[in-house]
């Protein structure tokens, strides 16, 4: 399969816009005065705050611990005194608590960093080591890395490959192509501590075909690795999924409601991979991450490392050179996936690669009102998952959710290819989000604070 | 004393909005003119073969239908839509299924019964059940039948001839006749049909947008290519019509040039890539789709070969427009990951 590229049935052509940043080297951010860094940055339960007002903290010291198996470890980005503890909106739109280190601008590092000799990285220790290091999904997700190489059940599938996932489909992002670029050989020591750990005989690192420099250079840096190789995929929207990557890689399909370990595979993001190879080798969690800021609303567009826990407003101010215009549109995440959010005032987490700021001047900061359905189908062609997406709408207007459940409302991704390819502008994926909700809690209605129980007929 | 501080004009405002923050450059309007512009080219040979005529019974058409669509919008209270090209659109189309000779006043009541019945009394563009276009050819047909079929001979085959706006039989009318002929044991001959080369390029008596060929499948792969329309109803549509026409033309001992006959007689063209394939009346699944654009072919064939009408594009359209929600009820896609929907 690697000789042609690899690609799956549906999805859409998005300009890649990545023109502003992929040919700039990764800078870093001027570490910040605060950082305010939530304990419930990934999928799972929250970390439960370990340190308390006033505490003085090191870089990499564990601030929140692990609140369950599917959690991770929180750690300090910054040394300094911890102000407080804060409820904080996400930009999700979730609520979380957050604590807030001030920074005392000495970045001393925690004394407890060791690195790992190369004998001591056993798969049980490797395991202990990514939930202890806060390893979470950088790919956006942020589900904790460890659930992942977990040991499949008894009976089960075995793992037998590992894909990094180097596609980075949204536009105007960058982080993972510099991370491709700059980072290469730590991708690479990533993927073989996820091989020990997951005991697959073969990893694959997958990228686009519009990023000719890091498919040349990884071809060249896996050349000698017998167990590795370089998928090159077609250029489309959404071929970073994780079920259609798998698809394209291996020809295997996810099955409905399945986990990609139920067809043998593990998908991580190459940026995790670099985060893994970090805290394995050297012992250093994870307190920092690449984001691109781009859009036409900052002066300096760039890929910068920074800190987690950094306000958008910091990264904007003092790296990407300020605002440029009024303020139109920021979006923390891809412009496809991404969250739209009311200020910079957000904390960077694990999962955001990138933010984007839009002044009135751009397309994006522009209000369309919705259409009427014309029924175009335009929509039935784009979605990858191969679902109705105006069917399940439409039931979810009526708050029909036996119907939109029978359309298979819960396996849409939310790429938003409907909603692109939409002539009318519906917000297709907002409809489906919220009838994901409401399914979830069906009954009592979900998160519908008008809704009513229908009333049986007798 | 600051009270007569000056207003502030506010400053502007983050857009907060669902995901995905980009669009396709297509919106409803811009699909609308790019249809328009799949038409020109049967809009300039319909010129071409009727002239003047032409441009009266369309130019009467297009601003009728919207004017239609503004004075029904405005009576029902609703925001007025003329900007989106539907009206425009769908007059121009209910002017290509009319013959050149057509008077105005009438195209204005097909106009009418198009925009104002068809479309905005179901609620405007997207909740129609019918193709409007045809739904005013419809009505007109039932309604006028001598004058929706009072076909004028193009102006360049009828100055060959020595006179000015002969009245003549559709290509579909010969053929019935000459089918007669053959079937009660005459030699199978194509003498008294028009030459296919006529056929084809549109030099013969029929509505303004139905006869050249070339012209309509040069918009049908314009519109294939923006992605307007799937390929798969015109395509199955017309192999059909070929297959039905050549398998019962093969059994009476027709000669083997029936199907190419069919195919370009009639509304057969304009049909299967412009009106078949409206967004709002055909169904979502490719599955459904490829159903669908079969069901039109068996009709029409069946209309035209056995039927008392000679042309069967129309009513099967609108037939199979019927059966469109029901399609879409029953024909499902299968989810990537293996579930089949109920």
């Amino acid at each position: 399969m690697s000789a042609q590229e690899a690609s799956f049935i549906g999805g859409v052509h998005v300009p890649p816009s990545k023109g502003l940043t992929d040919k700039l080297p990764i800078e870093r951010c001027p570490v910040p005065d605060t950082v305010c860094i939530p304990l419930g940055m990934h999928i799972g339960k929250p970390a439960a705050a370990v340190v308390k007002p006033g505490d003085k903290v090191t870089i990499g010291q564990v601030i929140g611990k692990a609140g369950g198996f599917v959690s991770s470890n929180v750690h300090a980005s910054v040394s300094g005194m911890v102000m407080g503890l804060q409820k904080r909106y996400m930009p999700n739109g979730m609520i979380s608590n957050c604590i807030l280190i001030k920074n005392d601008g000495l970045d001393t590092m925690c004394e407890d960093l060791k690195p790992h000799t190369d004998a001591e990285l056993t798969p049980e220790f490797i395991r202990t080591e990514l939930q202890e290091k806060g390893i979470v999904g950088m790919g956006g997700a942020t589900f904790p890395t460890h659930v992942k190489y977990a040991p499949p059940k008894e009976g089960a599938r075995p793992i037998d490959t590992v894909i990094l996932n180097g596609i980075e489909c949204e536009p105007y992002v960058t982080c993972d192509h510099r991370t491709l670029l700059e980072s290469a050989d730590d991708i690479i020591q990533g993927l073989k501590y996820f091989l020990r750990a997951s005991n697959a005989p073969k990893g694959i690192i997958a990228i686009e075909d519009n990023k000719p420099d890091a498919i040349a250079l990884m071809q060249k840096k896996v050349a000698n690795e017998p167990n590795i190789e370089v998928q090159v995929c077609a250029e489309k929207y959404p071929q970073g999924s994780e079920k259609h990557l798998i698809y394209a890689c291996t020809g295997r399909t996810v099955p409905d409601r399945g986990l990609p370990g139920d067809v043998g595979a593990i998908v991580d993001n190459v940026g995790t991979a670099v985060a893994a190879c970090r805290a394995l080798r050297d012992g250093i969690p994870l307190y920092e991450r690449v984001v691109t800021c781009s859009g036409n609303g900052v002066n300096k567009p760039g890929n910068y490392i920074t800190r987690i826990g950094t306000s958008y407003k910091d990264i904007v101010e003092k790296a990407a050179g300020g605002v440029k215009g009024d303020l139109g549109k920021i979006v923390s995440g891809g412009m496809m996936m991404g969250f739209a959010v009311n200020s910079l005032d957000y904390p960077v987490i694990k999962g955001t690669g990138a933010v984007l700021v839009f002044n009135h001047e751009s397309e994006f900061s522009d209000y369309v009102e919705p259409h009427n359905c014309v029924h175009c189908a335009r929509c039935v062609d784009a979605c990858p998952m191969h679902l109705e997406p105006t069917v399940i709408v439409t039931a979810i207007k009526k708050q029909d959710w036996d119907a939109a459940e029978a359309n298979y409302c819960h396996a849409c991704i939310e790429c938003g290819s409907c909603a692109f390819q939409c002539p009318a502008h519906i917000p297709l994926v907002q409809y489906i989000r919220m009838g994901k909700l409401f399914i979830r809690g069906k009954g009592n209605g979900g998160h519908n604070p008008y809704y009513q129980v229908p009333q049986v007929k007798k | 004393m600051n009270i007569m501080e000056p207003i502030k004009e506010p400053k502007p405002l983050v857009l907060l909005s669902s995901s995905p923050h980009m669009h396709s450059d297509m919106t409803i309007p811009s699909a609308m003119r790019d249809v328009i512009i799949a038409l020109v080219p049967a809009i300039l040979a319909a010129i071409y073969y009727f002239r003047m005529d032409a441009v009266i019974v369309m130019v009467t058409c297009v601003v009728s239908a919207v004017v239609f669509e503004a004075a029904a919008e405005k009576v029902m209270g609703k925001p007025i839509t003329i900007g989106d090209y539907s009206a425009a659109l769908t007059g121009l189309l209910l002017a290509m299924c009319l013959p050149a000779s057509f008077s105005p006043g009438l195209a204005m009541v097909g106009t009418f019964f198009a925009i104002v019945l068809a479309k905005q009394i179901f609620g405007g563009l997207g909740c129609n059940v019918f193709n409007p276009a045809h739904i005013g050819r419809a009505i007109l047909l039932a309604s006028f039948p001598q004058q929706m079929t009072a076909w004028v001979l193009p102006a360049t085959a009828a100055v060959t001839k020595g006179a000015d706006a002969v009245s003549t039989a559709t290509p579909l009318a010969v053929m019935r006749a000459t089918e007669a002929v053959w079937q009660a044991g005459g030699a199978a001959t194509t003498d008294k049909l028009p030459s296919l080369m006529n056929m084809f390029i549109g030099n013969v008596g029929g509505s303004l947008g139905e006869t050249c060929v070339p012209a309509l499948v040069l918009g049908g792969i314009y519109l294939i290519y923006k992605e307007l329309i799937d390929w798969r109803i015109p395509v199955f549509y017309l192999a059909t019509v070929a297959v039905l026409t050549g398998i019962y033309g093969t059994i009476f001992g027709y000669p083997s040039t029936f199907p190419l006959y069919h195919l370009c007689a009639g509304g057969l063209m304009i049909g299967a890539f412009f009106m078949a394939t409206d967004w709002v009346t055909s169904p979502i699944t490719k599955k459904g789709k490829i159903i669908y654009a079969i069901g039109l072919g068996v009709l029409t064939s069946l209309i035209r070969l056995r039927g008392s009408y000679t042309e069967g594009v129309c009513y099967s359209i609108l037939m199979m427009n019927m059966v469109t929600p029901f399609i879409d009820k029953y024909v499902h896609t299968v989810t990537f990951g293996g579930g089949a929907k109920k």
